[in-house]
C-alpha cells in the first residue's frame, strides 16, 4: 500500500480565483525518496501541506477529493491526529521550536504522543546517536548553528516514531557542507529505517542524485515519476541535467559519479582555450584604476566573540564580487560594517573616499545600499505603490524613480499588492528596487537567493549583471554555488572572520571541494563552471547531438 | 556506588556520597514559600536578616550550572532598592509619629480636601525605622521568591503541572522562549530602517518598526501553530459528553466554593459555615474536576523530576520554619514585632531562630547539583572513565 495517495485532489484558498492545485493523483510507496520540484507559486507548499494535514485543517480553503495518509483520510484526521504518522520540518527550525533545549525538544512530539518515559528515554538517545547531535544535548536551541538546529528538528519530527517524513526546503538557509550533512542524514533515514520522505527543495542539484521519485508542480498540475522521466519535461533544470542535455547523454546522469563516467568523451570536445571567454562570468573585461570600495583592517566583534577580525577589502567598480563561506563565518557582520549601519570594532571604509559610518543614514546609502537576509524588515506600507512612493521620498529621487526601477527588474508585479504577500522573487526585486532608487555606488546583497526558484534566479543573475554594468560595484554573500558561478567575477572566501582566499571565481570555485560548481566538478579539472561556459567551448560535431 | 563504596576509597570529611540530580522544583518552592511565611509575619531585622542569611547560603550551596542562576544577586539588588524607596517616601511623606525628631524639613500645604497627608515637617527617628522595617520585611520576601527562582527552573515546574492544566503550561513555555525573539525582532528592524535612510527615533518611525515587527510576530507565531499542531499538541482522548459535562460543572462550582469560602475566611462578620468548610468543599470539587480533565489529556512526560524523599524532607522544612514563627508570634510577640515607640532593641527568641536556623538544612540535605569532588586522586580517573564512554 502507498504511504501516501492523493486522489483527485483540487485545493482552492479563500478568496483565489483559481485553485492552487487541480484535480492531483499522486502516490508515494512505503519507503521512498521524494522530491517535490517547483517554482515559486506552483502549488509546491500546498502540495505539500496537503500531505500532512495542514491544508485545509490550518490554512483553510476548499479540498476536494481525498487524501490518504497511511490509510487515515485527512478529512476526518487533523494535523494533530496524524502525528504519530507524518512528522513534518519546516524551512526554519528555529520558528518550530517549542522547547528550549536539544533533549527537550526532542522529547515533545513523544510527550504529546503519550509514549512511555522508559520508551522515551531510549528512543532520544537513538535520535541523538542518528543525527550526531550527542554533544549538543544540554545545548539551548537558539546557541546552535543552522546546520545543527536542522538536524534538531528532523530529530525531533522523527523521534516521535512517524513512518513519513515531510521537509519543506530542509537546506535553504544552511551553507553548502551543512546541507550536505543535513541530506546524508535524510538519505541514511530512508536506506537505514525504510522511512517514507518527502522533500520540497528549490536547488535540485543538491537533492536530485538521492531521489527515487520526482514530483513536479507547475500551475496546479503534477507529473510525478521517476526523477529522469520527469526531468525531461521540466523547462529548468539542475546544471547536471543541462550538462546532459547539451552533451546529448540519454539518460541524464542525476549524481556526480554518473556523469563523471560520461565526461572523457565529452571533454575532448571541449576546446580549453575558448573556456576564459566563455561564459557570463568571463565576459566582464577585468576592470583597471582605482578600487571603488576600501576597507582597512575592518573588525567587527559581539561580546566574545570576534565575528570579523581585520579584514581589507578593495573592489572595483563594475565587478561582481561573491562572499561565501560557513555559516557563521562573518560575512553578514561585514556587510553591515562596510554599509556603517552595523556595529564596527575598529577598521575603516572608504567608498569614493568617504566612509559611510560616517554619515547620516540617509547620505550612507548613496554610497553603500544593503538588501539585508530578511528583506521584508524594510517593507511598511500597506501596498506596492505606496512603498514606491515613500521610497522616493525618502531616497529624495523623482517621482517614479523606484517603480519605473521596479519595472525595470521584474515587469508584473501588481501595484495594489501588500509587500508581505508577494512572493519571495518579488519581495526581493521590490526591496532593490527601494534601495536602488537612491542610486547607490556599492550594491550589497545578503543571501539573496533564498526561496528563489532557476527563473527568479537566472533573472537575478541579469539584474546584477547590468548593475555592475552600469558602473556599481556589486558584493553578494550566498551559500548557492550555482548561482555564484553564473554571476561572479570574483570571490572572497571568509572563515572564523577572516577573508582565507581572495580571487577570479573560475580559480576558487573549480579548486574548492566544497564549493564547486557541478559543472566544475563534472569537468575538473577542466576551467568550466557553468553550462553555458561548456557551450561556448563545445567544438560543433557533425553527427548532431549538440544543440542549436 | 561501589566505586565510592566505603571499602574502596577513603573519603574525606563532608563527601557526599548522593550522586547530583536536581531536586523537584516543587520542594525548592514550598521551602521558599515557608520562608517568605515566616518572613511575612515578623518586623525584627534580626529574624528578617537571619532569613536573609540562610536564603544566601542555601542558594550559594545549590544552585545550578544554568544562565539564570546567577540572577539571585539581581533580587537582592531589587530588595536594596525597595528599602531606599520606602524609606525615602516615609521621609518626604512623613507625618507625625515618636517623638525623637531628626532633623524638619520644609513643609508644603496642601488644600484641605486632602486631609491627612503632608509632604515635609518634622521627620522622627521612629519613621525612620519604621519604614526601614517595613522595606526590609519587602526585601526578604523578594529574596524568598528570588531563591526559589533560582534554584528551581521554571521551566522543570510547569513540566510537572497537572494535566488538565498541560495546555496552559505549554502556552506559557512558548511565552517565555518568544520574548527574546520579539526583542531580536525589533533590533533586526531598527537596523534594517537605517538602510531605508528611515528615522530610527520619534514617534513618527513607530509605524516603520511595529509593523515588520508585528507582521513578523505573527508569522512566527503561525508557523509555531501549525508545528505543534503538526507534532500531536492538543490531542485529546474520546471522552463521552457526559463526562465532561460533569468536569466543567466541577470546575465551575470548586472555583465558586473556593471564592466565597475565602471571603468568608476573611470577613469576620460572615457566618462561620461560609469559612473554612465552603473553602475546603470548594478546593476538593477543583481538584476533582482536575483530576477529571486531566483523563482527557493523554500525554507523559520525558525525565520527570521524581519526589523522593529529600524533597519532602526540603519541604517540610520550609514548612516548620513557617509555623515556628507563627507559634513565636504567640509566646513572645515582643521579640517578633519589636515595639518602635517606646522603642526597645530587637531580641531573638529561641523558636523563630531555631526555626529559621533549621531552614539552613537543605544547603547539606538536598542533593547536590553537581558531583562532589572530594580530593585530586578520586578525581582524575572518574573523568577519564567519562571520557572513554563519550
Amino acid at each position: 500500500m502507498s504511504a501516501i495517495q492523493v486522489h483527485g485532489a483540487t485545493v482552492t484558498y479563500a478568496g483565489a480565483p483559481h485553485p492552487a492545485l487541480s484535480n492531483v493523483d499522486v502516490a508515494i510507496d512505503q519507503g521512498v525518496l521524494c522530491v517535490v520540484a517547483g517554482a515559486t507559486g506552483s502549488g509546491k507548499s500546498t502540495l505539500l501541506g496537503l500531505m500532512t494535514g495542514n491544508v485545509p485543517h490550518f490554512t483553510g480553503g476548499r479540498l476536494d477529493g481525498r487524501v490518504l495518509i497511511g490509510g487515515r483520510d485527512t478529512r476526518t484526521h487533523p494535523p494533530r491526529e496524524l502525528a504519530d504518522l507524518v512528522g513534518r520540518v519546516g524551512q526554519d527550525p528555529l520558528a518550530g521550536f517549542v522547547a528550549d533545549r536539544v533533549e527537550d525538544e526532542l522529547a515533545y512530539g513523544m510527550e504529546q504522543l503519550a509514549v512511555a518515559p522508559a520508551t522515551m528515554r531510549t528512543r532520544v538517545e537513538h535520535m541523538l546517536d542518528l543525527l550526531g547531535i550527542a554533544d549538543l544535548r544540554d545545548r539551548p536551541l537558539r546557541t546552535l548553528s543552522g546546520g545543527q538546529q536542522q538536524r534538531v528538528a528532523i530529530g525531533a519530527a522523527l523521534a516521535a516514531g512517524p513512518r513519513i517524513l515531510v521537509l519543506d526546503e530542509p537546506s535553504s538557509a544552511l551553507d553548502p557542507t551543512a546541507a550536505e550533512e543535513v541530506l546524508a542524514a535524510i538519505t541514511r533515514l530512508v536506506d537505514d529505517l525504510g522511512l517514507t520522505v518527502v522533500v520540497a527543495e528549490h536547488r535540485l542539484e543538491r537533492v536530485i542524485g538521492y531521489a527515487d521519485q520526482l514530483i513536479y508542480v507547475a500551475g496546479g498540475r503534477v507529473t510525478s515519476g521517476a526523477p529522469d522521466e520527469v526531468l525531461r519535461g521540466m523547462e529548468r533544470v539542475p546544471p547536471i541535467v543541462e550538462l546532459a542535455r547539451l552533451a546529448g547523454w540519454t539518460p541524464a546522469p542525476l549524481t556526480i559519479r554518473e556523469a563523471r563516467r560520461l565526461a572523457p568523451a565529452l571533454l575532448t570536445r571541449l576546446v580549453p582555450a575558448a573556456a576564459a571567454q566563455g561564459g557570463v562570468a568571463a565576459a566582464a573585461p577585468t576592470p583597471q584604476g582605482r578600487p571603488l570600495l576600501t576597507s582597512r583592517g575592518l573588525s567587527v566583534t559581539y561580546r566574545d566573540v570576534v565575528a570579523v577580525r581585520a579584514v581589507d577589502l578593495d573592489i572595483r567598480a563594475g565587478v561582481v564580487v561573491a562572499l561565501m563561506g560557513r555559516n557563521g563565518s562573518g560575512k553578514s557582520s561585514l556587510m553591515w560594517a562596510v554599509q556603517g549601519s552595523g556595529p564596527r570594532r575598529a577598521g575603516s571604509v572608504a567608498v569614493d573616499g568617504v566612509d559611510p559610518a560616517n554619515l547620516d543614514p540617509a547620505a550612507a546609502r548613496r554610497l553603500v545600499g544593503l538588501v539585508p537576509q530578511t528583506p521584508s524588515d524594510l517593507l511598511y506600507r500597506e501596498t506596492v505603490a505606496s512603498e514606491c512612493t515613500q521610497a522616493d521620498h525618502e531616497a529624495g529621487a523623482a517621482a517614479g524613480t523606484c517603480r519605473a526601477l521596479l519595472a525595470n527588474l521584474l515587469p508584473g508585479v501588481d501595484d495594489a499588492q501588500h509587500p508581505r504577500d508577494l512572493s519571495e522573487g518579488q519581495r526581493l526585486a521590490l526591496v532593490l528596487a527601494i534601495q536602488l532608487s537612491a542610486s547607490p555606488r556599492v550594491i550589497m546583497l545578503d543571501e539573496p537567493t533564498r526561496g528563489l526558484d532557476y527563473a527568479a534566479k537566472a533573472r537575478l543573475a541579469v539584474i546584477l549583471r547590468s548593475a555592475a554594468a552600469d558602473g556599481r560595484a556589486v558584493l553578494l554573500a550566498t551559500h548557492d554555488v550555482e548561482f555564484a558561478a553564473s554571476v561572479a567575477d570574483r570571490l572572497i572566501m571568509m572563515a572564523q572572520g577572516e577573508v582565507v582566499a581572495d580571487g577570479p571565481a573560475r580559480d576558487l570555485l573549480t579548486a574548492s571541494p566544497a564549493f564547486a560548481p557541478q559543472v566544475a566538478r563534472i569537468l575538473a579539472p577542466g576551467p568550466w563552471l557553468t553550462v553555458p561556459d561548456v557551450a561556448a567551448a563545445l567544438v560543433p560535431v557533425a553527427s548532431g547531438a549538440v544543440l542549436p | 556506588m561501589t566505586a565510592h563504596g566505603p571499602g574502596r576509597l577513603r573519603q574525606p570529611a563532608g563527601f557526599d556520597p548522593r550522586l547530583p540530580r536536581p531536586l523537584h522544583p516543587g520542594a525548592w518552592w514550598v521551602w521558599a514559600l515557608g520562608l517568605a511565611t515566616a518572613a511575612s509575619r515578623t518586623t525584627s531585622p534580626l529574624l528578617l536578616g537571619l532569613i536573609l542569611g540562610v536564603l544566601i547560603v542555601v542558594v550559594n550551596a545549590r544552585r545550578s550550572d544554568s544562565p539564570w542562576a546567577g540572577l539571585f544577586r539581581i533580587y537582592l539588588v531589587a530588595g536594596l532598592v525597595v528599602i531606599v524607596l520606602r524609606v525615602t517616601l516615609r521621609v518626604v511623606l512623613g507625618g507625625p509619629y515618636g517623638t525623637h525628631v531628626l532633623f524638619t524639613l520644609p513643609e508644603i500645604p496642601l488644600p484641605d480636601w486632602a486631609v491627612g497627608v503632608s509632604i515635609g515637617g518634622p521627620v522622627t527617628a521612629e519613621t525612620l525605622l519604621a519604614a526601614f522595617y517595613d522595606g526590609l520585611r519587602l526585601a526578604t520576601l523578594i529574596a524568598c521568591v528570588g531563591a526559589a527562582n533560582v534554584l528551581a527552573d521554571a521551566r522543570r515546574l510547569l513540566r510537572s503541572v497537572p494535566n488538565a492544566l498541560h495546555e496552559v503550561g505549554s502556552a506559557l513555555v512558548v511565552a517565555l522562549s518568544v520574548a527574546p525573539q520579539l526583542v531580536e525582532s525589533v533590533l533586526r528592524v531598527r537596523r534594517a530602517r537605517r538602510l531605508r535612510g528611515g528615522r530610527v527615533r520619534g514617534v513618527r518611525a513607530i509605524p516603520g518598526l511595529l509593523l515588520p515587527v508585528l507582521a513578523d510576530s505573527l508569522d512566527r507565531s503561525l508557523a509555531l501553530a501549525a508545528a505543534m499542531d503538526a507534532r500531536g499538541y492538543g490531542r485529546v482522548a474520546d471522552v463521552p459528553a457526559r463526562a465532561r459535562h460533569v468536569t466543567g460543572a466541577l470546575m465551575l462550582a470548586g472555583l465558586g466554593g473556593i471564592g466565597v469560602g475565602l471571603y468568608g475566611l476573611l470577613d469576620t462578620s460572615s457566618p462561620a459555615w461560609l469559612g473554612l468548610p465552603l473553602l475546603a468543599a470548594g478546593i476538593a470539587a477543583g481538584a476533582t474536576g482536575l483530576w477529571l480533565g486531566g483523563r482527557r489529556v493523554q500525554r507523559s512526560t520525558y525525565r520527570p523530576d521524581p519526589w523522593q524523599r529529600d524533597e519532602t524532607v526540603v519541604a517540610a522544612i520550609g514548612v516548620v520554619a513557617a509555623i515556628a514563627m507563627w507559634i513565636a508570634g504567640a509566646l513572645s510577640p515582643s521579640a517578633v514585632n519589636p515595639s518602635i515607640v517606646p522603642f526597645t532593641w530587637p531580641t531573638l527568641t529561641p523558636v523563630a531562630t531555631m526555626g529559621i536556623l533549621i531552614a539552613l538544612l537543605p544547603a547539606r540535605l538536598a542533593p547536590p547539583v553537581r558531583v562532589a569532588i572530594a580530593a585530586g586522586s578520586v578525581a582524575r580517573p572518574a573523568r577519564r572513565a567519562r571520557k572513554g564512554e563519550a
